[in-house]
């Protein structure tokens, strides 16, 4: 670690980074847009926006329900939860007769009111309002693990069942007629965003990650024209507004999850220009 | 093109084919057959059962009775090979895919937002050589035109060359143009590969100038044999009303463009796999 600290400390000979503190949410940083950058490019593609704001919100509900059944930790009450949570959203967006839309609206509110309900009382609310808006100022070593973890596994299961998902959201009927088993695949994408949103939801805040998973991903798309070149800006402007906030964020002394997604907006703003003016 | 194989299949056997979705029968007793170097067209009324016939087929949900792929000796064929064509694909128009990208996902295991190797690219092109739309290889999927995207998708359907072709409305939406093209392709496969093709089609005047062999769906099979046979039927003007088909004339009096080996009642003269053809009234 200390290797790595002398490495940013050479290339980043800036005030802020004499911090600890920095030096880690910048790692975070660097390790968290680039997965939710490329996990972004398909929630947009298969229009699964609002599904990711409900998973988000669950994360409330998995830590109530933690605490109710006795679970030490709230990352794995928030994990179980959102996976479970995940796979059942995928499975009535299937069955549904109604509006998929309605159902996801349905299930997101009933699980943030839960969660409140489990959380607040006694009126003990407060010490989870940091999950609101999150803190990245806050991450440690440990948790530079997980994250990394979570980068290497995720790129690997996201490159294993790319294509078969690119194929299920432009047509499941033809997926399936190449062999492809479009459920298994959607609920693995489900459980993959699941995953990186719990395990950012900490840093980023409940309000704020899904702008950070669809935004840079819905700018790449303004400017793309092909798979290629939508991963590859959607991970460059999740990464640019991730290290643009914290560093803003650190001379404003503001939310570094409200200066990152702001960074995120602007650049989706810019990108819409361009495409207008393109046609 | 991957190399043409000898038509391995010979025919596909539906008997006494049900299936039944949410309480309600859509398909009953369905016996038919589908054979290989014919094209085979189903047709019926909206609701007839068509589509759930053709997901049957593919595998895609649970059917009562049997349907068996043989192969020219009446052995089982284990393994079928399937080309869908889907209809009409509704898909999101913006989402950065290029025809390229769309076919790559499906012909290789490589994640295509890593980029597209050499042999599957060639693939792709000689792909879509077939259907001439070398031109759309780095078109924006949302840019193509009707026919233009129904190419690709046949280019697709025929890679790798599969055992059974099937088009599921393949040219509502299509400019004349595309049409014609598209089907002159279709042609020109049945014949140099001797695929079994199905189609489903609203389109009467299509049919009857293109299929082998017709089958009139409503639930079950209510007649089936050559385009003559089954137009000529008074089942058939139940169920269509009083057709004149514009300036043509209903019967075959003009013979259709591809008249085949397929005659009602006789033998099959298909020199790979001769077989009993029964109709069914």
């Amino acid at each position: 670690m200390n290797t790595i600290y002398a490495v940013m400390d050479a290339l980043l000979p800036v005030e802020a980074m004499q911090f600890t503190f920095m030096k880690h949410a910048l790692l975070a940083i660097l390790l968290l847009t680039p997965l939710l950058g490329l996990l972004g490019t398909m929630a947009v593609n298969q229009q699964m926006a609002f599904f990711s704001d409900a998973l988000g919100h669950s994360a409330l509900t998995g830590i109530g329900l933690g605490i109710i059944l006795g679970v030490g930790s709230d990352l794995v009450s928030m994990l179980v939860f959102g996976i479970l949570w995940a796979a059942l959203i995928i499975l009535i967006r299937h069955r549904a007769q109604t509006s998929a839309d309605t159902v996801i609206s349905v299930c997101s509110s009933t699980s943030v009111a839960a969660g409140l309900l489990i959380l607040s009382r006694g009126g003990g609310f407060a010490k989870y309002s940091s999950l609101l808006i999150g803190d990245v100022l806050a991450v440690g070593q440990e948790d530079l693990l997980y994250l990394l973890l979570a980068l290497i596994g995720g790129v690997i299961l996201w490159c294993y069942m790319y294509n078969a998902l690119l194929l299920t959201g432009i047509n499941a009927s033809l997926a399936r007629s190449r062999g492809i088993h479009t459920i298994l695949v959607e609920t693995a994408f489900a459980i993959l965003v699941a995953v990186a949103v719990m395990l950012s939801i900490r840093w980023v805040g409940v309000m704020l990650i899904n702008a950070l998973l669809i935004l840079p991903a819905a700018a790449g798309r303004n400017v793309a024209r092909s798979t290629r070149q939508h991963a590859f800006f959607s991970v460059i402007f999740a990464v640019m507004s991730g290290v643009m906030g914290l560093f803003s964020s650190y001379l404003w002394d503001t939310s570094a999850g409200a200066a990152i997604v702001l960074y995120a907006a602007a650049i989706y703003a810019v990108t819409l220009l361009i495409r207008r003016t393109r046609r | 093109m991957a190399g043409y194989r000898q038509c391995t299949l010979c025919r596909i056997d539906l008997k006494n084919v049900s299936v039944t979705r949410a309480g309600q029968e859509v398909l009953r007793d369905v016996n038919m057959h589908i054979h290989c170097g014919q094209l085979t067209a189903v047709i019926g009324q909206n609701g007839a059962g068509k589509t759930t016939l053709v997901r049957a087929l593919l595998g895609e949900i649970p059917y009562g009775g049997t349907i068996r792929h043989e192969d020219g000796h009446g052995h089982p064929f284990p393994r079928l090979r399937t080309g869908y064509v889907p209809q009409h694909l509704q898909f999101d128009k913006e989402m950065p895919v290029t025809v390229e990208d769309f076919m790559a996902a499906a012909l290789s295991r490589r994640p295509v937002w890593t980029g597209i190797g050499r042999k599957t690219r060639k693939t792709i092109e000689e792909a879509l050589s077939v259907v001439k739309g070398e031109d759309l290889l780095r078109t924006p999927l949302g840019r193509c035109s009707g026919g233009e995207l129904q190419r690709v998708l046949l280019a697709l359907a025929l890679t790798p060359n599969p055992d059974l072709l099937v088009l599921d409305e393949p040219v509502s939406g299509v400019d004349q143009n595309g049409l014609n093209l598209f089907l002159d392709t279709v042609m020109e496969l049945k014949h140099t590969r001797h695929m079994a093709i199905l189609l489903v089609s609203h389109d009467l005047n299509l049919v009857r100038d293109y299929a082998d062999h017709v089958v009139l769906l409503e639930k079950t099979v209510l007649r089936q044999g050559t385009p003559g046979l089954v137009f000529a039927s008074e089942v058939f003007r139940d169920v269509f009303g009083d057709m004149t088909f514009g300036d043509k004339k209903l019967l075959f009096e003009d013979e259709p463009l591809n008249k085949s080996v397929h005659v009602h009642g006789e033998s099959h003269a298909d020199p790979c796999c001769a077989q009993e053809e029964g109709e069914q009234a």
